[in-house]
């Protein structure tokens, strides 16, 4: 099968430039999918819902069929066929269908990136998913899975299976071969303007056939005349984006004699025994009938459905098999493509386009020489006399304005909301509390809430960690939490929002939260100090030192120890910080703060001799002037100073730096406090310049990596300042 | 006419001629005078003070800005040791866009543009000097004039230059 699709697409044209825009939009729909899955309320399902997560799979089975992915076309297509029930109220969902079809979803998207991978390997087997759905999809009632909905694979013409049924088409004898006389009622509406559409897609559609309206006195509904070689579920395909196929009825065309429709010939082994036995025809005919009304939109109806039957056969006789393309008419890829797009997917198409990240990068990259150029010219511009200069100083006002818009706008190009974030979390949590035996309601807030691109991809796996620790060892047993006077299922919240220049994200639980002498106590059996008068918030961020991150304290001290140290130094890598607040049986909040971007950074200058260095903001506690005695020398030459009754190693930058300095200069006598990895240094500086943001650049782009430094970035002037690794300062420091 | 002849013969002779001629940039460090490959170089700049970097070695006089991009600059005179590197309004930075970065270069002075042919080039002679001889492509005669043509993609790419990690 996919020997022949694969075949007969690539010899008239190479679908293959096309298969990067299908995988993504493959993944996209994947995505969706599992969000709407996850989001259906069992008590009330929601045909919206259902029909979006329909639409999600059909389009990944048609772009898998047209590129020839036949694995999952076949497995989306049996997804298909029990979302179409559950949509069409055959079936009552069940947790178990929610089960499977998140992990066919799973399958699809691994099967999908083995055929992105160019098809290496053992491709997984879906046999038993199949097997799974199928059972489930027939578990609701008598009636079998709908009709393989055809591959759509553009055919020259329409086809007529040869098969044992196939006189039935002899019945519309008047009509060109493969045409059809139909009568469609549709309604009732409550914008007849709905139907016009209708007919529009018969002007825009080559070779779907001819429409003409005819009378019809009920309110609300119409009635057309129409000539067709496409099949019923074509056609059904192609209104439903403008009436639901409930509103939608088919039937023959009342001056051609009608013929006996082979009814449910849907289900393979059915349709093999309507296509075979004489005796199939006359019980389905009253079937067929009802069917034409809409019951069973998936049905095939009159004279066509001699070739659906045929297909179903010959689907029937190869097991496993996606549907057979052969009786596809040509109409058949407008519908296809309209139905991929979807109605939500359509419009965010046309507002939305995929670029290039470096492209991006690149323009960013841009904007931050003309910041640079605008903020040299503002400087060489402020001697100037006003009076004389009036024009060319208005002119730069003007270009002040217009290049922070600019950057404004060129930065937010970067930006992504944070749902693209939160997004995996249901997915992840409902395995996980269903492993633990838990009950969790997750609740988002600030989806929209946006942030740099390459920080969302690094903010991802530290906020897996909190989310899950919080689900792990913050929220209680059920039981434990009815015993405890709180609802049975504990609530987790995300939370994103912006503060100032930066972005909070906040992980909060109502569950057991953290006990004050457990931590103290643990912390004390680690040989850490940890004194009785520690304010809360000292005790909390006791969890984040490296040394409680092992697995009996997780027991022990209500969790929230795993790897915490490790979360924090990510999130201190992306110049972010953390905070911890929690009450004891109510709950606890872990807050990040993050910058908005890891393109700039707010920065201390500070002076050493004529040379200008860059601190990190966040990792900046206090500065103070000292007293030449409150430094002490230790063996070696060390320095220490004493910082309220804490003794602090000195770091002078101007020893580090090797920073040339005339005789006659006064000696520095300024301490900056960094913190970095939980431990503290005071930086021997000159002078405090200033607190600035800056574009943070990479030196190792055309340089090396230099000791101590971590970036450089471009000043006002226009020369260039290192930004110093306060991490690496620290360490330097201890050792 | 007789303009429009010799323009003529020129290009056919010089299309003739030119089966593996070359371009290069001539510049002078001290009395010497170097070549390197003109699809090389990037752009020529006069010579601002560049940020220093403690621990470089002292021919890397630090990074400047270059429209936004952090460039190292090198000092050719102080590597291949010549006797005098002043800095004045006329020491030139020849901006080097090398395979994968982007280097500048301080000399003395920038000549001119050549076009080298293979018989032009004579093998690099077994010398002595301060940089390695793999580094050398070879010596060009243009009359009276002998320049020592550089691959200056391998000699920045040297270890020596600390211009790369030693670990990379």
């Amino acid at each position: 099968m996919t020997d022949t699709q694969q075949g007969g697409a690539g010899m008239d044209f190479d679908l293959s430039q096309f298969y990067q825009i299908f995988f993504e939009e493959a993944a996209e729909n994947l995505d969706q999918m599992e969000q709407m899955l996850l989001g259906l309320d069992f008590g009330a399902v929601n045909d919206e819902e259902l029909n979006g997560i329909f639409r999600c799979a059909h389009s990944i089975k048609g772009g898998s069929a047209t590129f020839g992915f036949s694995d999952v076309a076949e497995l989306t297509h049996h997804m298909e066929s029990l979302l179409d029930r559950l949509r069409r109220h055959e079936l009552q969902l069940i947790p178990e269908m929610v089960d499977v079809l998140l992990e066919s979803a799973d399958a699809s998207r691994s099967l999908l990136a083995r055929h992105q991978a160019g098809g290496q390997g053992e491709a997984p087997s879906t046999r038993e998913l199949v097997l799974h759905i199928s059972e489930l999809a027939a578990g609701g009632g008598g009636a079998a899975p709908a009709a393989p909905a055809p591959a759509p694979v553009p055919a020259p013409a329409p086809v007529p299976a040869p098969a044992p049924a196939a006189p039935e088409a002899a019945a519309s004898a008047a009509l060109p071969a493969g045409q059809r006389a139909l009568e469609i009622h549709i309604g009732p509406l409550e914008q007849p303007a709905v139907a016009d559409a209708i007919k529009e897609l018969f002007r825009d559609i080559p070779g779907l056939g001819s429409i003409a309206d005819l009378p019809d006195e009920r309110p609300g509904m119409r009635r057309f005349a129409v000539t067709t070689s496409s099949s019923d579920e074509d056609l059904l395909d192609l209104f439903v984006f403008h009436v639901a196929k409930e509103q939608v009825a088919i039937v023959p065309a009342a001056s051609s004699a009608a013929p006996v429709a082979p009814g449910q010939a849907d289900a393979p082994d059915q349709a093999s025994h309507a296509a075979g036995h004489e005796a199939g025809h006359e019980e389905a005919g009253p079937v067929a009938l009802q069917g034409s009304y809409g019951f069973f939109p998936g049905a095939p109806g009159a004279p066509a459905n001699a070739q659906a039957a045929a297909a179903a056969a010959a689907a029937a006789a190869v097991p496993g098999a996606p549907a057979p393309a052969a009786q596809q008419p040509a109409a058949r890829r407008p519908a296809a493509e309209g139905r991929a797009g979807g109605a939500a997917a359509s419009s965010m198409e046309s507002t939305t386009i995929r670029v290039a990240v470096s492209k991006v990068d690149q323009l960013i990259n841009l904007v931050g020489e003309l910041v640079i150029t605008q903020a040299m010219l503002a400087q060489n511009s402020r001697g100037l006399d006003s009076n004389l200069h009036q024009q060319l100083l208005a002119g730069l006002a003007d270009l002040d304005r217009n290049t922070r818009d600019l950057q404004e706008s060129v930065m937010s190009i970067r930006m992504i909301p944070m749902s693209t974030v939160f997004s995996r979390f249901p997915r992840m949590l409902r395995d996980l509390a269903g492993k633990l035996g838990k009950k969790v309601d997750f609740v988002t807030q600030g989806e929209a809430t946006e942030l740099d691109k390459s920080l969302v991809e690094k903010i991802t796996d530290p906020l897996t960690h909190l989310v899950r620790n919080s689900c792990d060892h913050g929220i209680e047993m059920p039981a434990e939490r009815l015993a405890a006077g709180k609802r049975e299922s504990g609530t987790l919240t995300l939370a994103a929002s912006h503060q100032g220049g930066s972005i909070v994200i906040e992980v909060r639980d109502d569950g057991k939260g953290l006990s004050r002498e457990k931590i103290l106590r643990k912390a004390r059996e680690r040989g850490m100090d940890a004194p009785d008068t520690l304010s809360d918030g000292e005790v909390w961020n006791l969890i984040l030192a490296p040394g409680f991150s092992t697995a009996e304290v997780v027991t022990d001290v209500s969790g929230r120890g795993v790897g915490m140290d490790v979360v924090k130094k990510n999130i201190a890598a992306l110049n972010g910080s953390i905070e911890i607040d929690s009450a004891e049986g109510y709950g606890m909040r872990v807050s990040v703060r993050l910058p908005l971007t890891l393109a700039i950074m707010d920065g201390m200058s500070l002076g050493v001799g004529d040379e200008v260095y860059i601190l990190p903001l966040s990792s900046v506690v206090e500065s103070f002037q000292i007293d030449p005695q409150q430094v002490n020398t230790v063996a070696q030459g060390s320095q220490l100073v004493k910082v309220r009754e804490e003794y602090m190693p000195v770091v002078s930058l101007e020893r580090i730096f090797q920073v040339p300095r005339p005789q006659s200069a006064t000696s520095n006598n300024i301490m900056v406090v960094v913190e970095a990895d939980g431990s503290r240094v005071a930086v021997l500086v000159d002078e405090l310049l200033g607190q600035h943001q800056v574009v943070v650049k990479n030196l190792e782009t055309n340089y090396r990596k230099v000791p101590n430094v971590s970036g450089a970035t471009i000043l006002g002037d226009g020369t260039v300042a290192l930004i110093l690794d306060t991490a690496a300062l620290v360490r330097r420091a201890r050792h | 006419m007789n303009t429009g002849m010799n323009a003529a013969q020129d290009t056919a002779g010089r299309a003739d001629a030119s089966a593996g001629a070359r371009e290069y940039l001539t510049f002078r460090l001290g009395q010497e005078e170097y070549g390197i490959d003109i699809l090389k170089v990037q752009e020529i700049r006069g010579y601002e003070t560049p940020t220093r970097i403690s621990g470089a070695p002292s021919f890397i006089k630090g990074v400047t800005n270059l429209r936004g991009t952090i460039v190292p600059i090198v000092d050719l005179r102080l590597r291949l040791g010549c006797a005098q590197a002043e800095y004045n309004s006329f020491t030139v930075v020849i901006v080097l866009n090398l395979r994968e970065r982007v280097v500048g270069i301080v000399v003395d002075s920038v000549s001119d543009v050549l076009e080298l042919l293979p018989a032009q080039m004579r093998p690099a002679p077994d010398v002595d000097s301060s940089i390695d001889p793999q580094c050398i492509r070879g010596l060009g005669a243009v009359g009276e004039r002998m320049l020592i043509l550089l691959d200056i993609e391998r000699l920045m790419a040297g270890l020596d230059m600390g211009l790369v990690a030693e670990s990379a």
